[in-house]
């Protein structure tokens, strides 16, 4: 379901961190959030899923303003997979995915056959269908960001929010797991860290700084040289390589990092 | 990470609430009706069983009036009131350390019992003309209520409970409150020394059948009302940020449970007096030995909590009849060791 953002201002502590921010996430697409540290990507997605509400501007979604709905009804419509979301560890992963039921079940309701049947569907859909007797403590990091998406597509969403989906993962785990968000084709708004794997897995990019967005659009129009220049202070250029694939370069700068090598799996 | 330390499942996760639940509940029934035989005199359990049937059936020919005075009015209430009392800790217990997400929180911790100590202790040292004329049961309650109300006040901030600041503003209210109390203590004459040390370490001897139509109509409502949230207390342990993205109205959940389990303690400190430990260790054991989904934790903490404080309460007067010994001194000396042992196994608390 189709995403729009207009003129978000919010404040934290009398600061803004979101400065008349605007965004649109199409119908079924992949939008990737990316700006440097304190550009207000996290604090833009709090207001998306309901949980810091904005001085000033719209969420939209499908149209409807997400802040006249309740939090149950919103959870119904926008699912958040959000860093160290996962709890103490020590329910079981089926625990944890029922989890995602409910916003769909009321104060007197019990598990009924559907939401197993959901729980187990979405384990399926995430490859984790011979986990659900483990203790969530025991995964690896990969395995808990599934289990994590899993309880996500567990509520039925009609948008992902994802808040650093990919951190402290391995490098072969954060391709998979994107690649596994695309497949799935939910409406998608992704917090990423890394412009490597954003310009690789993102339909669009929107770049945050101060606040403000400074450039969105399509992979190659939002991460401009200028702009990786201004706004990350990298001397860089996004481009679409001979095989296809979109992937940055940096040249000599205080920041400077390898690129990854081709024929990496994922998101191509 | 933290979590993975804690990759053991609990030895009983499982088993079925449908068994675990009649199990306990029959050894609740058999834990209160030995304790409602054993005593400075005890009762044989055939007497004991049938003035109990008597009064249910209300057919009471052939029932021995010493045995049914000593059953009937002494002990079934105050076997009563220690069940209810064990259930009602317990279940606050687990509600409280969910909703300010500590687990060394207990029913106590934002300062119900100190506020609760000084309106029995103003009383009994004071006499009952103190507070307008209350008895010590209802001055402990307004105690307990304007300490809470105190600490809430200072524990939010623009109508959001912070739940640290909550537990900090409970301790500091809780000192504050002590200091007064001790000093009334100072000034207390022997006799009523004795009545406030037995008051502050709790005792269920006083229970009354009048009394006790009032606290179990709370204390069923509450538990039955906190049961319902389970889930969404599961929810809550993910974090504040992620239980919103579940769905869950935190500020409205936190400030709801924290209303009702200090209810449900301001009402059972005012009868009972402070028994400590059992609110913060039976959540603990309960959830080491069954697992740590609430939706299991809630109904078994009240029935582990029902038999532990009858049996305590069992032993209190067993142990130096016919003196009787306050129940905080034992459910304190059972619950430090454990406590103590549970910090040594589980690497999780006090290191997270």
């Amino acid at each position: 379901m189709r995403l729009d953002i207009a003129d978000l201002t919010v404040s934290l502590g009398g600061r803004p961190v979101v400065d008349g921010a605007g965004l649109t996430v199409p119908e079924g697409s992949f939008v990737g959030l990316v700006g440097p540290n304190g550009s207000g990507k996290t604090t833009l997605l709090r207001t998306v899923y309901r949980s810091l509400r904005p001085e000033a501007g719209a969420v939209l979604l499908g149209g409807e303003d997400v802040w006249r709905l309740s939090a149950r009804e919103s959870a119904r419509r926008t699912a958040a997979v959000l860093q160290d979301g996962g709890g103490s560890g020590a329910l079981t992963v089926a625990e944890v995915v029922a989890l995602g039921r409910n916003p769909h079940q009321g104060l007197f309701a019990r598990e009924g056959a559907e939401d197993r049947s959901l729980v187990a569907s979405a384990l399926a859909q995430t490859g984790m269908e011979g986990y659900a007797g483990r203790l969530f403590g025991s995964l690896s990091g990969g395995e808990r960001q599934r289990v994590l998406l899993a309880r996500a597509l567990a509520q039925r969403p009609r948008l992902l929010v994802l808040d650093e989906l990919t951190n402290h993962l391995d490098i072969r785990a954060r391709f998979e797991l994107l690649e596994l968000v695309r497949t799935i084709g939910i409406t998608s708004l992704a917090v990423l860290h890394e412009l490597d794997l954003a310009v690789r897995c993102c339909d669009q990019l929107v770049v945050l700084s101060g606040g403000r967005v400074a450039a969105a659009g399509p992979v190659l129009n939002a991460l401009t040289p200028a702009v990786l220049r201004d706004v990350f202070g990298v001397n860089a250029v996004a481009e679409r390589h001979a095989d296809g694939v979109v992937r940055v370069t940096y040249h000599a700068s205080p920041l400077a990092a390898t690129t990854p090598a081709s024929g990496e799996p994922g998101c191509g | 990470m933290k979590a993975a330390r804690e990759a053991r499942p609990a030895p009983l996760a499982a088993a079925g609430l449908g068994v675990v639940v009649p199990v306990l509940v029959v050894a609740l029934v058999l834990v209160m009706l030995v304790a409602a035989c054993v005593g400075s005199v005890t009762v044989p359990l055939a007497e004991t069983w049938r003035v109990i049937a008597g009064h249910v059936t209300g057919d009471l020919s052939g029932v021995d009036p010493a045995y049914d005075q000593i059953v009937w009015r002494y002990r079934v209430p105050r076997v009563i009131l220690a069940a209810l009392c064990g259930a009602g800790l317990a279940v606050a217990g687990v509600v409280l350390q969910a909703v300010v997400n500590n687990p060394l929180a207990d029913p106590y911790v934002l300062g119900l019992s100190s506020g609760a100590s000084l309106g029995a202790v103003l009383v009994i040292t004071a006499g009952a003309g103190a507070i307008g004329g209350l008895g010590v049961t209802l001055a402990a309650f307004l105690g307990a209520m304007a300490a809470i109300v105190l600490v809430f006040l200072l524990g939010q901030q623009g109508g959001q409970v912070l739940p640290t600041r909550l537990v900090l503003a409970g301790v500091a209210i809780g000192y504050l409150l002590l200091a007064c109390t001790s000093y009334l203590q100072l000034r207390a004459n022997p006799n009523e020394l004795r009545q406030v040390m037995f008051w502050l370490l709790g005792s269920v001897a006083g229970a009354t059948w009048d009394q006790l139509r009032v606290v179990t109509l709370v204390v069923c409502l509450s538990i039955a009302v906190l049961l319902l949230f389970g889930r969404r207390l599961n929810a809550l342990a993910t974090g504040d940020e992620q239980a919103t993205a579940l769905g869950v109205d935190v500020r409205t959940l936190r400030i709801g449970m924290l209303v009702a389990s200090s209810l449900l303690t301001g009402v059972l400190i005012a009868v009972a007096g402070g028994v400590g430990f059992v609110g913060l260790m039976i959540p603990h054991l309960v959830r080491l030995a069954f697992g740590v989904d609430h939706r299991r934790v809630l109904p078994l903490a009240v029935l582990v909590g029902a038999v532990y404080l009858v049996a305590v309460d069992l032993l209190s007067r067993s142990v130096d009849p016919p003196n009787e010994l306050p129940l905080g001194i034992f459910t304190a000396a059972f619950g430090a060791p454990f406590f103590l042992w549970l910090l040594r196994r589980d690497s999780t608390l006090g290191a997270g």
